[in-house]
């Protein structure tokens, strides 16, 4: 008779995160050399900006929902938290037509793209809310104009954007909280699957011809090596990976213009 | 392209096996976190944030107190917008529908809204030392609904060759309106006190957070609108997606905005829910473009990728074969 030890849910559990996000995935110290371009950036500064939005937002909850419009200082973190807000969808709408352009949904990476969008769109409501939420002109406006396409979908029945009350709490609450959610899964996504590689370029390279396929004759052709990406990042054809060597001999790659490192 | 060179693409692009370069992942985030605050800071300094103070019953009441009596009037026999509107405040329509699709409908009313007893009867009852009006109320109350109509359809026409005095009341033609002016001479003094905000917010509760009824009551008036159109706010200039003064707005709702300034959505009576759909489907094309043929190939047919990815590019070796300048990439 042999005991088989029986793993706890705490075992399975960490043993799947870490399967599927080790450290040095989840805080890498190395990019792939691709990454060279300044739409790489507007991710890290939608990030950047729901920081701002968050903490200008919790400055203003403190003091409650009246604070700002009798106080030179509420007003300040009110503007604070108003132009954080228009940064972060400003940025976010670059990031998402610039993941567009590069397909980056390509190699198993739906998910990443399908919860930017879920997070660009459930940040549409957050920043409605708190729109109606002003205790202004602006406030009693767009709350009586936008309630009729609210109702007439449905959705007026259970959300109703002249309750004050419902409206504050949503906004400060439900919906901020959906949207870190979907960003923390989204940023863990895309360590998990890693930037998505170039389109190939079709007949450029040793047997790595993809893009185009269906515009060149070259197109799947190129393919023929099957070897993986096939994508050498280096001129002499060299592949260094994660971990392949220290800091110092990886490949140089190109100025990495995308980040601010 | 065919299914097998897409899976075969699909396989290449899961892991990278070329070459990496160094990079400290916080260090980036603190410095575009940095960026973001002194950008914020310098946009708060140079524009700070608009906060024109709201519209009250008792400043409308005050600046345009025909306005006010003729959208009481309106509330009391139920023609006003909020009155006809239907779910749902009410069962005054079924609400707007796309073809059999009632949502509006379905889901019922939920914040139930009687216009006549909760803008006008109600706090006209409160005033309870004011016998004269609590008569002319009882009066108009026990009337049968062919008086109460002819004397609100009077009242309304006379309304509109109406004039303010200098005092804040109005002057109506003589005629036949029953107990109405009575009634909304009152109403018009109780809002300009100041304590029809009030009644229009009360409820069994002390504390309150529901506006509903007394912005559905402005909004039927024209006192939201007139400074909506000062401040270029009005549906036609692109509405909701501004704000009062020169911000940007909800800039993100452009598209949403868009539909409502061109036919048929302008001009249907079901518009709002037809742009909620339109923009629902949108959206879930969005959602799935990974998944459709031609949405997700648009990508490869415009190569911006080759300036997103063009130091990359440069790095390849040259093409086998032809060098054709379709298959270059392109210069920089």
């Amino acid at each position: 008779m042999t005991a088989t030890k029986k793993r706890s849910w705490t075992e399975a559990v960490r043993e799947r995160a870490v399967g599927a996000l080790p450290p040095e995935k989840l805080l890498p110290d190395s990019q792939p050399s691709y990454m060279s371009s300044w739409i790489y950036i507007f991710g890290v500064l939608s990030l950047g900006s729901l920081v701002v939005i968050i903490a200008s937002g919790s400055i203003l909850s403190l003091k409650g929902p009246q604070w700002w419009h009798f106080t030179g200082i509420g007003h300040f973190f009110n503007s604070i938290h108003l132009w954080s807000v228009e940064l972060f969808f400003f940025f976010m709408a670059i990031h998402l037509w610039g993941k567009y352009w590069m397909a980056a949904w390509r190699g198993g990476r739906a998910r990443v793209w399908m919860t930017g969008v879920v997070c660009f769109v459930v940040a549409i409501p957050c920043a409605l809310t708190g729109y109606v939420s002003q205790q202004n002109f602006d406030a009693q406006w767009i709350s009586t104009q936008a309630k009729d396409a609210m109702n007439a979908a449905g959705i007026g029945a259970f959300f109703n954007l002249t309750n004050f009350g419902q409206m504050y709490s949503v906004h400060v609450l439900l919906l901020p909280l959906a949207v870190v959610a979907i960003v923390v899964a989204h940023i863990l996504l895309v360590r998990k699957h890693g930037i998505v590689p170039p389109i190939p370029l079709a007949g450029v390279g040793e047997g790595r011809s993809l893009a185009g396929a269906g515009d060149s004759p070259a197109g799947p052709a190129g393919h023929e090596s099957g070897s993986g990406s096939g994508l050498p990042a280096s001129g002499d054809g060299s592949m260094k990976t994660p971990g392949s060597g220290s800091g110092d001999d990886r490949e140089p790659g190109p100025d990495p213009a995308g980040s601010p490192t | 392209m065919s299914r097998e060179s897409r899976r075969a693409e699909d396989d290449a692009a899961r892991t990278w096996t070329g070459a990496y370069k160094p990079y400290d992942i916080l260090k980036e985030a603190t410095i575009a976190l940095g960026v973001v605050i002194a950008l914020v800071v310098v946009l708060t300094i140079l524009f700070s944030s608009p906060d024109d103070p709201p519209s009250t019953v008792q400043s409308w009441s005050h600046a345009d107190p025909v306005d006010f009596v003729t959208t009481a009037t309106t509330e009391l026999d139920g023609s006003s917008t909020t009155g006809s509107y239907g779910p749902p405040y009410n069962h005054a329509s079924s609400g707007q529908h796309i073809a059999f699709i009632h949502l509006a409908k379905w889901l019922g009313v939920s914040h139930p809204i009687n216009t006549a007893q909760d803008f006008v009867l109600a706090p006209l009852r409160s005033l309870t030392n004011q016998p004269v009006l609590q008569r002319a109320v009882s009066s108009y109350e026990a009337a049968p609904v062919k008086s109460q109509t002819a004397w609100t359809s009077a009242y309304e026409t006379a309304l509109a060759k109406a004039s303010a005095t200098p005092s804040g009341s109005i002057t109506v033609k003589a005629g036949d309106y029953g107990p109405l002016p009575t009634m909304m001479g009152s109403l018009l003094t109780f809002a300009q006190s100041g304590g029809l905000d009030g009644a229009l917010l009360t409820s069994r509760r002390f504390y309150q957070t529901d506006y509903t009824k007394p912005l559905l009551f402005m909004a039927d008036g024209g006192v939201l609108t007139s400074r909506a159109q000062q401040q270029h706010l009005l549906g036609e200039q692109w509405g909701l997606m501004n704000e009062t003064g020169s911000y940007p707005g909800q800039v993100w709702l452009w598209l949403y905005t868009f539909w409502y300034q061109i036919k048929p959505f302008s001009t249907s009576a079901n518009a709002d829910i037809l742009v909620m759909a339109v923009m629902g489907v949108m959206t879930l094309a969005l959602l799935l473009i990974p998944f459709i043929p031609g949405l997700r190939d648009i990508p490869r047919r415009i190569p911006i990728y080759r300036l997103i990815w063009r130091d990359h590019y440069r790095t390849l070796p040259p093409p086998r074969g032809d060098d054709t300048p379709a298959q270059r990439p392109i210069p920089t």
